[in-house]
């Protein structure tokens, strides 16, 4: 009882010091919208964590520059309240609490991981704060019902998948019938790769293609020489693996090392484990699924191009000047754009409308098409895979927006 | 079980893979071996359950990665660590590790753990959560048909690891500081009435202890990779490797290292590699029945 009145008058007195914030804003030409995130600054996301807050942040700034939201004749600037769940599913809830309970947050971006934003999500369903996440891909977050929660990603099932269509459309090319196809898996156990390998699993099943290799990697993966030596004896056609950064970082080092030829090798988190810069020729022709790349045609009227992202984004943060802007930040950025022409459209700031709004989402945006299944996933947006040529990541895969030939058979 | 059935069929069909996965085996045990000898050391000198030794093991990896970065050889990392781990070592006692020394186990293994915490959340925001490696660019060496490979960075990575264990052995056995250790070990109050300076011998073994593990890391950074938070790996096994071998046998936790190493290749290349550290933990398990029933028959005292 005490703790509630506690709550209450804490949510009162956030309610007021909101009021007098707006009041304040008021002078200005923009009023504040109050959006609210828990993102991983610190544990083990951070890197991730903090190229989520940026997309966040420059979206923000890019919304600003062109006008603002314009919500029924009046027109709002987005503000962010962030708090840092320290990369703990936890902490990350405790915060969505905090968040919704004593600052009054209607709306909320999304964490970064699908294992921090399957820890929110029970919380802004329980308070029906619509969600809009940009960084969980699991598919088991779409299968629980969430009524509140959209994800502008490609779920986790379709990010090597495209791999073993290309696999079938090579086979068929050299005439032979993907059937024929032997696929090797090893992903580490964890709900994110697990998902991968399902996906996997499924299309190959469907082409008929033949499993030769399933196994599961240990969390705690320094060494893959006893799967690798496997792979060397089956000969696959195929071979698939992840398991984050490490199991990037270890494939491509230990594939290279132990001269694995496998006509075509696809992994995850390629940039993530830079396996170009640390491992020069042992990454050639490797597959790498991303959820975007900068090469792609796609454009909106706030962002320009994807290429014209890039640019902008590396001008206002000079700090990745010298890499690529990762796809982690640009889906943070179509996050933000949902919010836009969500409230827009609804005209209204009541959360429920705008939950309707954003459930009847359909974006041409420059991450890609937004356009939400009834679970609140993405399915107007393909996976993309690319090819390490000559040091470069280049696109490969769907062929509708591929720059680049296929190189197979690798090495 | 008929992935099993397959996979034995596989060793039974090229026998040149055993050979393989003994030397994958061994490469890898000789670095596991490293880091418990320097718990053993830490654990049979100052009773101090060193729960960050993993930790220790990624900082000495991240010195070398960072010197390497600034343009120094990636093999002179080792000493690098070596010496700068030293010091971190030393800073931690006097810190931490002097005020837990006389405690109970449950005093020593909360500090040491909240040190683990501490050192992996600094590491990250020093460097990142990325994970990280250096390429030595070095040839790799095949034999029977490419079926067997030995990195020779893996290779360089091994004798160094070996030419770090025997210094250290001789150095134990031969020296008045080893001599001392080795005293202090047995009875402290004895050690200190026949005028050893025990909180120096202390102060001396963990950074010792950490410089071992620094000089680990720099190796397994080259042959391996890392991240701020894959310490507990390496602490896992050094007390796997530890507790099996029994404190004050050095040769013990050797051979327990490279056995481990070996044994954990050989389970995931049957089982799959999902069970590689079970085959660890289980392995513990059998050497601890045996050993407890060993003692049943012989009636000895514990040490």
């Amino acid at each position: 009882m005490e703790l509630r009145k506690l709550a209450l008058s804490v949510t009162a007195t956030a309610a007021l010091a909101l009021s007098a914030s707006a009041a304040q804003a008021a002078s200005h030409a923009c009023e504040e919208l109050h959006l609210g995130a828990a993102i991983s600054l610190t544990g083990k996301y951070a890197t991730n964590g903090i190229h989520a807050q940026n997309g966040y942040d420059y979206a923000i700034k890019k919304i600003d520059e062109a006008g603002g939201v314009k919500v029924d004749g009046k027109c709002y600037n987005f503000k962010v309240t962030y708090y840092d769940d320290e990369s703990k599913g936890d902490r990350g809830a405790t915060l969505a609490e905090r968040l919704i309970n004593q600052d009054g947050v209607q709306y909320m971006l999304g964490p970064y991981s699908s294992g921090l934003t399957k820890a929110i999500a029970p919380v802004t369903e329980k308070y029906g704060i619509p969600m809009v996440e940009a960084e969980g891909a699991s598919r088991s977050l779409f299968n629980k019902g969430y009524k509140y929660l959209f994800a502008v990603l490609s779920t986790s099932e379709q990010y090597l998948a495209s791999a073993i269509t290309l696999a079938a459309e090579q086979a068929t090319k050299n005439g032979g019938s993907p059937s024929d196809v032997k696929v090797a898996i090893a992903v580490e156990n964890d709900p994110f790769s697990l998902d991968i390998r399902a996906g996997v699993l499924e299309d190959a099943k469907k082409l008929g293609m033949k499993v030769v290799i399933d196994e599961k990697l240990p969390r705690d993966l320094s060494d893959m020489t006893a799967i690798l030596t496997k792979v060397k004896l089956v000969k696959p056609d195929v071979l698939i693996v992840s398991g984050h950064s490490k199991g990037a970082a270890t494939a491509v080092r230990q594939i290279g090392e132990q001269k694995i030829s496998v006509p075509m090798v696809a992994i995850t988190h390629c940039e993530a484990a830079d396996v170009t810069g640390n491992f020069g020729d042992f990454a050639e022709s490797i597959l790498c699924s991303t959820q975007w790349a900068e090469t792609l045609t796609y454009e909106d009227p706030i962002f320009g191009t994807a290429a014209n992202y890039e640019t902008e984004f590396k001008a206002t943060y000079p700090e990745y000047a010298e890499k690529k802007v990762p796809y982690q930040t640009a889906q943070a950025s179509a996050a933000v754009y949902v919010f836009k022409d969500a409230f827009e459209r609804a005209g209204t700031l009541d959360k429920d409308a705008v939950r309707d709004a954003i459930a009847a989402t359909d974006l041409k945006t420059f991450y890609g098409d937004i356009r939400f299944s009834e679970a609140g996933n993405n399915v107007a947006k393909p996976m993309v895979l690319r090819q390490i040529q000559g040091g470069e990541y280049n696109v490969v895969a769907p062929s509708a927006f591929a720059s680049h030939e296929l190189v197979w058979p690798r090495n | 079980m008929d992935q099993i059935l397959f996979n034995l069929g596989l060793l039974a069909e090229y026998p040149v893979v055993n050979l393989k996965i003994i030397i994958d085996g061994v490469m890898i045990g000789a670095l596991f071996a490293l880091a418990a000898y320097g718990l053993a050391l830490v654990w049979g000198v100052m009773n101090v359950k060193n729960l960050a030794q993993g930790d220790f093991v990624i900082a000495g990896g991240y010195v070398a990665w960072w010197g390497a970065q600034q343009g120094m050889h990636p093999l002179l990392g080792v000493p690098a660590a070596f010496i700068l781990m030293w010091g971190l070592g030393w800073v931690v006692y006097k810190l931490l590790i002097t005020r837990v020394i006389e405690r109970d186990l449950f005093t020593s293994l909360l500090a040491t753990f909240g040190l683990a915490i501490m050192m992996a959340q600094i590491m990250n925001l020093m460097f990142g959560s990325d994970t990280q490696s250096i390429n030595l660019g070095y040839e790799t060496l095949y034999f029977a048909d490419g079926l067997i490979d030995v990195p020779i960075a893996k290779l360089i990575g091994v004798c160094m690891a070996a030419g770090l264990a025997a210094g250290v052995i001789t150095f134990m056995k031969y020296s008045r500081m080893g001599q001392a250790i080795r005293a202090t070990a047995q009875d402290s109050r004895a050690a200190r009435v026949m005028g050893i300076d025990t909180e120096k011998v202390y102060a001396f073994t963990f950074s010792l202890n950490s410089a071992i593990c620094g000089a680990a890391g720099a190796i397994i950074v080259m042959v391996w990779v890392i991240q701020p938070f894959y310490g507990i790996t390496y602490s896992v096994r050094a007390f796997v490797i530890v507790t099996a071998a029994g404190l004050g046998n050095l040769p013990g936790v050797i051979t327990a290292g490279l056995g481990i190493g070996a044994a954990e290749q050989y389970g995931s290349h049957i089982f799959g590699i999902g069970y590689q550290q079970a085959i660890a933990v289980i392995l513990l398990l059998l050497v601890l029945v045996w050993r407890l029933s060993q003692q049943r028959k012989n009636r000895q005292v514990l040490k």
